[in-house]
């Protein structure tokens, strides 16, 4: 089990990340943002899972973090489907470049 | 019983009444603005008067010498432990004479004006400046540090200003009052460096200490200040001179005379008050104030007001003669009259007999006091019926104008010099003082009161004699009982004042000084001024032709003097042509091109910059994430491998 | 290559590739499946590191929740069928050099780092020592952070209903 070098998850996990960067700055569609950020958050957890496991195996640490990034992943993800829905409600458009009265 | 606050009340009345008058005398009090500042005025005369009774024959002697008593003080400013300036109330001889006059006189005006300027729509301001002046001028007498009397001068010369353009829709007295300020103020220039050079030298603000440091040969405060020098002369010298220069902004002494004619466009009780009898004596009053200094320290400036005095005087007498608007004249004589006062001063000595031309110098500033303003009241009186300042327009007033005549006359005398009128006794007094101490001066000073006997009958007899009148319209009186009261009063004071023992109450030491009259000296300048007289009487009594063959004879001098010998035009060359165009343009075409198209620059670069970089704040999250997370990158950059 | 190499390698690619996709796709609607099974690899990848709790509420929460929250959305806001727009070239191509460096800047960082691997007495992350250290309140519990988090969750509740309620016309 323990062969699996550490880069090697840590490229999947860094790959994944700016996977998810990269979404979040092409995608003009803001439930594609969301889920782009998802994908960067989904990547940290890898990486808090990871180091926990080959570096710090007496500790769960790692474990707890990954546990509170999902929770708080979880109620951004209600908040900001909230925030769609109602932006789409008022604007028709959940294009970000049409949500930019604020620029004012 | 000299109470300070009693003293200040003098002072205080004034300004109260010009607070009352300013803010609501346009709503509150209109027509009674006048009988607001009258009465307030005559308050400040009565307490004027109680204290010139308690100074000079209660407690102002001690020993036979009147003393210098600080009524009131009180620290203002303190810049270091030596310096401060105070705010206090001063009196000694002069003071006291000066405040009894400036509040008599103010009086005098602030009733004729009750008729003067009766109906008048602007009647509640002209009564709240007249206060403000009174205020001022009082303050600027009773000042007991130099500080305070530049702060009041400057207050008097605000409230001239103001007077000189109450008629502001005329543009001539815009011009006028705009002239006089600016060029009162550039003397003002130097009285203010010459008051920094002798404080900071004396290390003190204060007059007497000023005085006292000043004047003792021991002490290491006048050494220090003759001893450091600045292109030839010593610190002392400048600072007096320039101090002088001051006076001379004031008193309208040659060169910086140009404003006070021009000054006549003001109401005529004004110039009364303002321009004839108490601001213009300023000059005079600030170098007596520092008379010790002058002629025990040094005696090179004070022969520099010697003859800027004789010259001014000279030379006013001569522009007078041909003068047509009789306000003109009038302020011309005045001129010549201060110019008079001036040289007195000059001339004279600290202390003992010596200090003649001292008292003299106060002694006629004290009469000319009353019979210029008699003469101004007069005047206006003249104006007010004629509705002109021009002699060619009058002629023959004497059946219409009985008191005004009467009271012109005894003016006109007095002016003149003749015996027993009070001109007569100051003048002699002055020129003996110059006999004693300078020929040319006493021969010049001789030929001025002749020339100023000469100028001021032909203005006489053009006003009330010459040519019949042939008077348009409507003949309405001479003029209210307020406005015939004062040219009365007045009248009366210039047959009286010269009988006033001066010597005995004002000195230059304090001490008495006995004058006594020469029969024989007294004879050649009346002689003279009767000359003058008879000279007036025979080309101006009956229109004749006389006076323009004269001055078609003399045509280079008249036509220069008609001209007051072009200094107006010398100045405006100045000041328009070389400063305007030398120094102005250049200064100007700098300001609009560097330094203004400096700041353009930097605006236009901003503008550059804002208008290529606007489009990065486009509105749009994802740019600026990108924004962002570059700038992340380069943080890691920055400080994981460039600052490691 | 062991078994056990294989199958994290074809977890990887699994992850790589359906995250790539999702982010590319033009349709949204896949987009969301992409990113199901992206998360299903990640479910498996902490399967496979030997952390089941963290995967099954991985799958409870992302999987159960968050995607299916993401979809009802999807079919909320968008007509089907629809094809998103793509990006101009500027911004993929500002996107792509972003993206590029930061991944070669922090790839490079990964590289020269040299990783400690501590060898001492494993703890294994059972649901009960999870479970145990979470709420204690000793040196090393982790009660007041979940205290605060369950608080965070209360509010973003009721944010999310507050914000999305649908607010009455006025009469």
């Amino acid at each position: 089990m323990n062969q699996i070098p550490l880069e090697h998850i840590l490229f999947v996990s860094t790959a994944l990340f700016f996977i998810g960067v990269y979404g979040f700055f092409t995608r003009k569609n803001m439930i594609m943002m969301l889920m782009s950020v998802e994908l960067i958050l989904n990547s940290v957890n890898i990486n808090f899972i990871t180091f926990n496991k080959y570096l710090f195996p007496d500790k769960l640490n790692g474990v707890f973090f990954s546990i509170f990034i999902i929770v708080i992943a979880a109620a951004e993800a209600a908040v900001a489907i909230a925030i769609i829905i109602n932006l789409y409600r008022s604007h028709n458009s959940i294009d970000v470049d049409d949500t930019n009265e604020m620029k004012y | 019983m000299l109470e300070g606050k009693v003293i200040s009340l003098i002072i205080l009345l004034p300004l109260i009444s010009f607070l009352i008058l300013g803010f609501f005398g346009r709503r509150y009090f209109k027509t009674f603005s006048g009988i607001v500042g009258t009465t307030s005025i005559f308050a400040s005369t009565l307490l004027s008067l109680i204290t010139a009774y308690q100074y000079f024959f209660v407690v102002g002697q001690v020993n036979g010498v009147y003393q210098k008593i600080i009524a009131l003080k009180y620290t203002w400013l303190q810049f270091t432990p030596n310096i401060s300036i105070d705010l206090g109330i001063i009196l000694d001889p002069i003071s006291v004479m000066m405040i009894v006059v400036v509040t008599f006189i103010s009086l005098m005006v602030h009733v004729y004006s009750l008729g003067y300027m009766k109906g008048e729509d602007r009647f509640s301001v002209y009564y709240s400046f007249l206060s403000l002046f009174t205020f001022s001028m009082l303050g600027l007498v009773l000042a007991c540090n130099i500080f305070q009397i530049y702060i009041f001068w400057e207050l008097v010369g605000v409230s001239s200003f103001l007077l000189i353009g109450f008629y502001y829709d005329k543009p001539s007295a815009v011009a006028a009052s705009k002239k006089a300020f600016i060029v009162t103020r550039f003397a003002d220039l130097g009285f203010l460096i010459g008051i920094l050079i002798l404080s900071f030298n004396a290390e003190t603000l204060d007059f007497e200490t000023l005085i006292q440091r000043l004047t003792s040969p021991e002490s290491t405060y006048l050494k220090g200040i003759v001893a450091s020098s600045f292109l030839g002369f010593s610190a002392l010298s400048w600072g007096l001179v320039l101090v002088f220069m001051g006076g001379a902004g004031k008193s309208a002494m040659f060169p910086l005379h140009i404003w006070l004619p021009d000054a006549m466009e003001g109401p005529t009780p004004v110039s009364a008050l303002i321009h004839a009898a108490t601001m213009v004596v300023a000059g005079v009053y600030l170098v007596a104030r520092l008379f010790p200094i002058y002629a025990l320290s040094c005696p090179g400036a004070l022969h520099v007001v010697a003859y800027v005095g004789i010259f001014s005087s000279l030379f006013a007498a001569i522009i007078a003669c041909t003068q047509t608007d009789i306000k003109r004249v009038l302020a011309y004589s005045t001129m010549s009259q201060i110019g008079f006062m001036m040289f007195a001063l000059g001339v004279s000595s600290y202390g003992g007999e010596n200090g003649l031309g001292y008292m003299a110098s106060m002694f006629h500033l004290f009469t000319h006091a009353m019979f210029k303003a008699l003469l101004f009241l007069g005047a206006g009186a003249v104006i007010h019926y004629v509705h002109s300042n021009d002699m060619k327009d009058m002629g023959g007033l004497r059946k219409f104008m009985p008191i005004t005549h009467l009271t012109f006359l005894i003016a006109c005398l007095a002016i003149a010099g003749i015996p027993p009128f009070a001109g007569f006794f100051s003048k002699e007094e002055i020129l003996s003082a110059a006999f004693q101490s300078n020929p040319v001066i006493f021969y010049l000073a001789i030929a001025t009161a002749g020339i100023t006997a000469f100028y001021m009958f032909r203005l006489y007899f053009s006003i009330f004699w010459n040519k019949e009148a042939h008077l348009h319209g409507e003949h309405h009186g001479e003029g209210s009982t307020t406005m015939m009261l004062p040219l009365i009063i007045l009248g009366v004071c210039s047959i009286v004042a010269g009988f006033v023992p001066f010597g005995k109450f004002v000195s230059s030491d304090g001490a008495e000084l006995h004058t006594e009259m020469h029969l024989t000296f007294s004879i050649a300048p009346v002689l003279i001024a009767l000359g003058g007289i008879f000279l007036a009487m025979s080309f101006y009594k009956n229109a004749n032709e006389k006076a323009n063959n004269i001055s078609v004879v003399l045509k280079g001098i008249y036509t220069s003097a008609y001209h007051k010998f072009y200094f107006d035009e010398i100045y405006l060359f100045i000041t328009k042509k070389l400063i305007f165009n030398l120094i102005g343009r250049p200064a100007a075409w700098f300001d609009r091109n560097i330094v203004d198209g400096f700041i353009n620059l930097l605006a236009t670069l901003t503008q550059e910059i804002s208008d290529t970089i606007k489009g990065m704040q486009s509105g749009r999250v994802q740019n600026y994430a990108i924004y962002f997370f570059f700038g992340i990158i380069g943080f890691v950059i920055l400080f994981i491998f460039l600052l490691k | 290559m062991s078994i056990p190499s294989v199958i994290f390698y074809m977890i990887s690619a699994m992850i790589l590739i359906c995250g790539y996709l999702s982010v590319t796709t033009r349709k949204i609607f896949r987009a969301a499946i992409y990113l199901l099974f992206c998360l299903i690899g990640i479910a498996a990848l902490f399967f496979f590191l030997e952390n089941d709790f963290i995967a099954a509420v991985q799958i409870v929460v992302y999987v159960g929740g968050i995607v299916v929250l993401i979809i009802f959305s999807i079919f909320l806001t968008h007509k089907s069928g629809e094809e998103m727009p793509m990006a101009s070239l500027k911004k993929e191509v500002a996107a792509l050099a972003a993206v590029v460096s930061g991944f070669i800047l922090v790839f490079y960082l990964i590289h020269t780092n040299t990783f400690i691997m501590d060898s001492n007495e494993k703890v294994a992350p059972t649901v009960n020592n999870i479970g145990t250290q979470m709420l204690s309140t000793d040196k090393f519990g982790y009660v007041l952070p979940f205290e605060v988090v369950s608080m965070l969750l209360l509010a973003a509740m009721i944010g999310a209903i507050v914000i999305a309620i649908k607010v009455k016309p006025k009469q």
